[in-house]
């Protein structure tokens, strides 16, 4: 393929992928109250669990306060629980008919994902601007380097792109509500304490790390605790984090551009 | 010219065949109509011609382009009304359009004029920044059909328009489809379940009964060939043996009540 069209075919994909986006962005401007109702849970989780937990001795949290430490996996559960209920949105969009439309368009299927997950991703940075806020105000120290603000970022873009193209692959295999809300409440719980997010992994027996390493929330919570908090590090390397968020993106949104149609059928 | 033309198109599902050697030419210009009962197998020939899904044997052209194997150029010419309420209740009339222009790549600077002027087409300019949760079933039909022809394609898919909408604004809408196809020179392929529908919108109409085309022919015709003073209905009671209550099941008609709940 000759250089200038291939270079129109990415900034027509990226155009395609932002103009859905944009669509989940106006819809939001309409009815922004879901971005605040969202910001209950994490609240709850930093307030009630995190000052319990503070109090319990000896979480090897590398130095780190608990509330600190707590802080990352609960931004990482935030935009876990949001982007996996994508799937929903999925099925109830093929059931008023608007799925139908989007398929016919010359929209490429995987922008269609991609534009979904991006979404998802905006929605989640606006939980992390609460959680910094209550954290800050919970006394957590938050680094402001503007690199490692940026690394967040990226994080919560990529981990939600992971879990809503997921939550959509899912959608298309299952097709219905009901069967959609039985397969993922019993795949969140997993997801979310399988992982690094409230508990340091050393505290797991092995077959439990062995897991808790296959997911990849993990990956996303250990970028995060280690840009977002003043004196954070990371226990697989930030190149390991951010290159498995990417695989892992880049191979379900292409999966999840094959399956998407299905949801039509 | 035919610019659209199926062959022997056939879709199973299991054991049921939904549709069953589906053939007909569709010449440019013309407002063809599949008429039938819930689950004669129109709206799965609607799908299989707009892509959305795939024959399991026979093919079929749109304006030249093979509808599986050209499946991305053949959405590039074509306009497509689902029978599902497929605006977005959540946004302005103007934005739903806005979104559509981007994704068929109408150029930026051309963009607001057209969504403009398929906004005042369609009669919608006073409500065009009004969220499209407040619009009546009408102007929601008849925003769906300006979002499907803001790329001005050559040939339009409308699958039942009209469900749901009480008489004035189903003329409203069979207004607007005349005049499409007169100023555009769109070719229609519409499904409806409303004789009186296809008598007055249709130059051809294939009446479609268990998936299988059992007449053919401008709706005059079809009358002539049954007897003096016949209508539509005959016609189709002529042909079908008077099964009207042919298929559907729970989950069309979960659906269909669902698109007359929210066209109010």
């Amino acid at each position: 393929m000759p250089l200038p069209t291939l270079f129109l075919g990415i900034a027509g994909f990226a155009g395609k992928t932002l103009t859905i986006a944009e669509l989940e962005v106006r819809k939001l401007r309409h009815e922004p109250i879901e971005l605040f109702s969202r910001a209950v849970q994490p609240a709850l989780w930093l307030v009630i669990f995190g000052q319990v937990f503070t109090r319990v001795p000896g979480i090897p949290t590398g130095g780190l306060p608990y509330i600190s430490f707590l802080t990352p996996g609960i931004l990482a559960q935030s935009v876990l629980f949001i982007a996996i209920f994508y799937g929903i949105a999925i099925i109830w969009e093929r059931d008023l008919g608007i799925t139908y439309k989007f398929l016919a368009s010359p929209t490429p299927r995987e922008a269609l994902v991609l534009g979904k997950a991006l979404s998802a991703g905006l929605r989640g940075l606006v939980q992390a601007v609460i959680i910094y806020a209550l954290a800050a105000l919970l006394g957590v120290a938050l680094s402001l380097d503007p690199l490692h603000l940026l690394g967040v970022v990226a994080a919560v873009l990529l981990g939600a792109t992971v879990f809503s193209t997921f939550s959509l692959i899912i959608a298309a295999l299952v097709k219905t509500r009901e069967a959609f809300m039985g397969v993922s409440q019993v795949l969140i719980f997993p997801l979310f304490f399988a992982s690094n997010a409230i508990y340091p992994v050393a505290l797991m027996p092995p077959w439990l790390q062995v897991i808790s390493r296959l997911n990849p929330l993990s990956y996303q919570v250990d970028a995060l605790r280690a840009l977002m908090l003043v004196g954070g590090t990371s226990s697989y390397g930030l190149a390991v984090d951010y290159a498995v968020l990417s695989a892992v993106s880049a191979v379900l949104v292409f999966y999840g551009g094959r399956l998407y149609p299905r949801v039509a059928v | 010219m035919a610019i659209l033309e199926a062959w022997s198109l056939t879709r199973r599902f299991g054991e049921l065949v939904a549709v069953d050697a589906f053939t007909v030419a569709v010449q440019a210009g013309e407002v063809f109509g599949l008429v039938g009962p819930n689950g004669a197998g129109k709206t799965t020939v609607i799908k299989m011609l707009v892509t959305l899904l795939e024959p399991s044997s026979g093919t079929a052209q749109v304006a030249g382009y093979d509808i599986v194997g050209q499946a991305a150029q053949v959405r590039r010419v074509i306009g497509y009304v689902p029978q599902a309420l497929s605006a977005d209740a959540t946004l302005t009339g103007y934005e739903n359009l806005l979104i559509f222009a981007k994704l068929y790549d109408i150029p930026r600077a051309e963009r607001d004029q057209r969504i403009r002027s398929a906004l005042d087409f369609m009669g919608l300019r006073e409500s065009a920044h009004k969220l499209v949760r407040t619009y009546s079933g009408g102007m929601i039909r008849r925003l769906e059909i300006a979002q499907s022809m803001l790329h001005r394609p050559p040939v339009l898919f409308l699958d039942e328009p009209t469900v749901g909408l009480d008489p004035v604004a189903r003329q409203s809408v069979w207004a607007r489809i005349g005049e499409m196809r007169r100023d555009y020179g769109t070719t229609i392929l519409l499904t409806t379940h409303y004789m009186e529908e296809a008598d007055s919108l249709c130059s051809r109409v294939a009446i479609m009964h268990l998936g299988r085309i059992v007449a053919l022919g401008a709706p005059a015709e079809l009358k002539a060939g049954v007897g003096e003073g016949a209508t539509l209905d005959d016609v189709f009671v002529h042909h079908t043996g008077g099964e009207v209550e042919a298929g559907g099941g729970y989950r069309e008609a979960e659906r269909a009540r669902r698109t007359s709940r929210r066209l109010g």
